[in-house]
């Protein structure tokens, strides 16, 4: 009874958001509807929140009857994995996705009350349409309330390689981030609808974009970071279609959040600012697409269903060419006019924007290029593999680090010449420690690790210089900027140092029997057979001679005995990570084990947290909470107050 | 409309050009069917080397028998995944696979197998993924199924896994009179 409850409740969040958004739209002329916008955006997430909870409540209850959770739990899974199962297969996720949509819809709504009417309707407006196709797809095609006849009595299980502590955060954080999204797209509609794209309209965006992309990013590093642990073999970034899905939007919201900066300080770039934040989210749309619909096969992929591929294409074709059209129409058409000279800071910026949409361009391309070739060859297929996205992506990325490293000195307008000679002095300063640095400390000379630690250092040279400088005047959008930046240094040191000094070994060990790698020596000390409450495991027992003790599991599980799952053990580090992973029972007792010996993984995803938090910072500067309103606005309501004053009564 | 106005619609025609593309990639794609052009045809003739040293194999190496050609790599997660059911299907059925490693280093390959164990009768080089282009590898793992006569009689894109091989390899298999 209670999942049709949970069923009935998305049903209404359905209606409920289609009203949200006609009235959303309708409101953009008519103030009279401002209090009913705010309302429905209230009402409409709790009844999606209502369904979630049902779902949540059918999996912690094992409630088998459910297909969606006789197919994705057992009775013998901990609780906590039955909690993330709700979000663990097609179903249940998207139920997921449309929970973050109505919360983003619900926070803009509380925390936009200072928005000029037009900007207010527009853009919940724009928000609850999209609800409305979010929620559509879900009831049409994927409904996780659908009951079962004659269901197991356990419950199949979770697939193993999710049982997986990282599981919990993992999907959430990146679903935050990801449909995210959708908050500076509606703005940008939001601002096309109302032919007011201005620096005001800017600096009311910005703060969502850096949240959003705050969070894509926490959910990016949490999602390498499991890939790293639980493959087993300690990879952390695969190229995988499903990784890529996620990075696009990334790379195009780091673009937006530096092209808002512009239009926000400058009133410049507006047009581009607009298409970037309708940009960011059709990247992830289209991975939405590309993740559901079965047409790129990859470790995430969820079961595939043609009807899906269908249904997500025309939500693509709605949203976005409708975004793109109404852009065509409305965005400002774009005059050259030189306000700046020379490298200043809007060039810099610019040059940012390039790189990373050239970045863009280059994941794009390899992410769709077998699609496009199989359609247009008809049916011939083709492959791109890590390859072509190290060769290609690498490059792009150092250039963008090398105009990273300049930009915080720079000025806007123009940049005096002395500042520029600073930066090329630590430039050189970096270059001169940098490059030798990692011949020193590894004996072996990488080119790859040397340009990134001698950026790694410039970056964090020249921001140190500047921050000196502005000591005792820092704003928090500033020092956001210096976190952030800092951020991508430690991140492009980590992935530079671990590309090229990363040490494995495979060998057949016994227990009892050692082996050396990177000056460590690795005891096999015991295997010993260990029973999980839903798996069996062999444990392998590491002591190393720095006195580290690593536990190596292979784990089966009883719901899928075919696939083994390694669970390898980390000593983790700040310098290096030591990682031992148990490969197949060779015979005579011994096995295939696997060392590795990662140094500076840890900055990889330390740097990722650094860049998040800079973004987050930025958030809190006064300036965002300074409610300027435009006059035109000042004859609306005021935020907060009845619309319709009631008869005075006393 | 002036120049700057018709350049703003430049993105929505590239989109529409990409929503086109996707339309076809989807609706041509079926991913458990091998294209007609090459079902029911000799498996592409190749010429490379052995994993782990000296000798060239040549499609001829195929024929014989009734076998599973298996599309591999070590940077791939999903192999691993699919592993443990080739070492089951080679032990319990009894039957050929034959591995083309592809775009990958040889090195690695060997570890890993040693690591994971050997299902494979033996693996072919497919360094550059040249084979890969014949055989229209879409990604890594895939898995033909070959008569014996060198007949591509399946194609599974994608892990094999044990509903794969009820549901499809097996009858599959039954078909040749296996």
């Amino acid at each position: 009874m209670i999942v049709e409850l949970g069923h009935f409740a998305a049903i209404a969040a359905l209606v409920l958001a289609l009203a949200l958004g006609g009235v959303g739209f309708l409101s953009v002329r008519d103030a009279a509807w401002r209090s009913a916008v705010e309302s429905l955006a209230m009402v409409q997430f709790a009844a999606v929140a209502a369904a979630f909870a049902v779902l949540v409540y059918a999996f912690l209850s094992n409630d088998f009857s459910v297909g969606y959770v006789a197919r994705n739990s057992n009775t013998a899974l901990p609780w906590h994995y039955r909690l993330s199962a709700t979000w663990g297969g097609h179903e249940g996720s998207f139920l997921f996705s449309t929970l973050v949509m109505a919360g983003w819809t619900l926070a803009v709504s509380l925390a936009g009350r200072h928005l000029p009417q037009r900007l207010h309707g527009a853009t919940l407006g724009t928000l609850g349409l999209l609800n409305f196709g979010f929620l559509l797809f879900l009831l049409s095609t994927s409904t996780p309330f659908a009951r079962l006849v004659g269901g197991p009595p356990d419950g199949a299980d979770l697939n193993p390689l999710l049982q997986d502590r990282g599981l919990l955060v993992h999907p959430p954080l990146l679903y935050i981030g990801y449909f995210g999204f959708a908050v500076p797209f509606a703005f940008a509609v939001a601002g096309l609808w109302s032919g007011r794209l201005d620096a005001d309209w800017a600096r009311r965006t910005r703060p969502w974009a850096n949240a959003v992309w705050a969070f894509l990013t926490v959910g990016i590093a949490l999602g390498s970071w499991w890939a790293y642990y639980e493959l087993g073999w300690g990879g952390w970034w695969f190229w995988d279609p499903v990784e890529n899905a996620s990075f696009m939007p990334w790379l195009a919201g780091t673009a937006l959040v530096h092209s808002l900066a512009v239009t926000d300080k400058r009133g410049a770039f507006k047009s581009w600012t607009v298409f970037l934040a309708i940009a960011a989210f059709s990247l992830s749309l289209l991975g939405v697409f590309i993740v559901r619909s079965g047409v790129i096969t990859s470790v995430h992929a969820f079961a595939s269903d043609p009807e899906r591929g269908l249904f997500i294409l025309w939500l693509l074709v709605l949203a976005i060419g409708g975004a793109l059209t109404l852009y065509g129409l409305r965005a400002p058409a774009v005059r050259s006019r030189a306000e700046h000279r020379g490298l200043s800071r809007e060039f810099m910026l610019l040059a940012n924007n390039l790189f990373l949409v050239l970045a863009l361009a280059v994941v794009l391309t390899g992410t769709l290029f077998p699609l496009a070739y199989e359609a247009l060859s008809g049916g011939e297929k083709m492959s791109v593999g890590p390859p072509y996205f190290n060769k290609a992506f690498v490059p792009v990325a150092l250039v963008l680090a090398v105009f990273l490293a300049a930009a915080p000195i720079t000025r806007w307008k123009r940049t005096p010449l002395k500042l520029f000679r600073n930066a090329a002095v630590f430039g050189a300063a970096a270059f001169a420690i940098g490059v030798p640095l990692p011949l020193v400390l590894a004996g072996r000379l990488e080119i790859g690790a040397a340009l990134a630690v001698a950026l790694g250092l410039w970056i964090t040279g020249v921001l140190a210089m500047d921050a000196y400088r502005r000591r005792g005047s820092m704003t928090r959008s500033y020092l956001g900027m210096v976190l952030a930046h800092f951020g991508f240094a430690v991140t492009v040191v980590g992935v530079g140092i671990t590309s090229a000094f990363s040490q494995s070994l495979d060998a057949r060990l016994a227990p009892g029997e050692s082996v050396a790698l990177g000056g460590v020596t690795y005891r096999f000390e015991e295997l010993t057979r260990e029973q999980g409450p839903n798996y069996t495991a062999d444990v392998g027992r590491f002591v190393t001679d720095t006195g580290l003790v690593l536990r190596a599991e292979k784990r089966y599980y009883a719901a899928s005995p075919e696939q083994a799952m390694t669970e390898a053990g980390i000593a983790p580090g700040f310098t290096r990570d030591l990682f031992v992973a148990l490969g197949e029972p060779i015979g005579d007792g011994s096995w295939g084990v696997r060392i590795n010996d990662k140094p500076l993984v840890r900055w990889i995803w330390l740097g990722a947290f650094l860049m998040a938090f800079g973004g987050l910072l930025a958030i809190t500067d006064r300036r965002y909470r300074r409610v300027r309103r435009p006059a035109a606005e000042q004859a609306a309501p005021k935020p907060g107050a009845p619309l319709a004053q009631p008869q005075a009564s006393s | 409309m002036t120049v700057g106005r018709l350049k703003l619609f430049v993105p929505l025609g590239a989109f529409v050009l990409l929503a086109g593309i996707l339309y076809l990639g989807f609706s041509l794609r079926d991913p458990n069917l091998l294209p007609s052009a090459l079902l029911d045809k000799p498996f592409p003739a190749f010429d490379l080397p052995l994993l782990g040293g000296g000798a060239r194999i040549t499609e001829s190496a195929l024929a014989g028998e009734v076998r599973l050609v298996n599309v591999w790599a070590t940077w791939c997660p999903t192999c691993l995944a699919e592993h443990g059911m080739l070492k089951t299907i080679r032990e319990r059925e009894g039957l050929s696979i034959i591995g083309i490693n592809y775009k990958d280093d040889s090195r690695d390959a060997q570890a890993w197998l040693g690591r994971h164990g050997d299902p494979y009768d033996f693996n072919v080089v497919d360094a550059d993924g040249d084979l890969g282009v014949e055989l229209g590898v879409y990604g890594a793992p895939e898995t033909f199924l070959v008569d014996a006569e060198g007949v591509i009689r399946y194609k599974r894109v994608g892990d094999v896994n044990p509903r794969i091989w009820r549901e499809e390899l097996a009858p599959a298999l039954a078909a040749l009179g296996r």
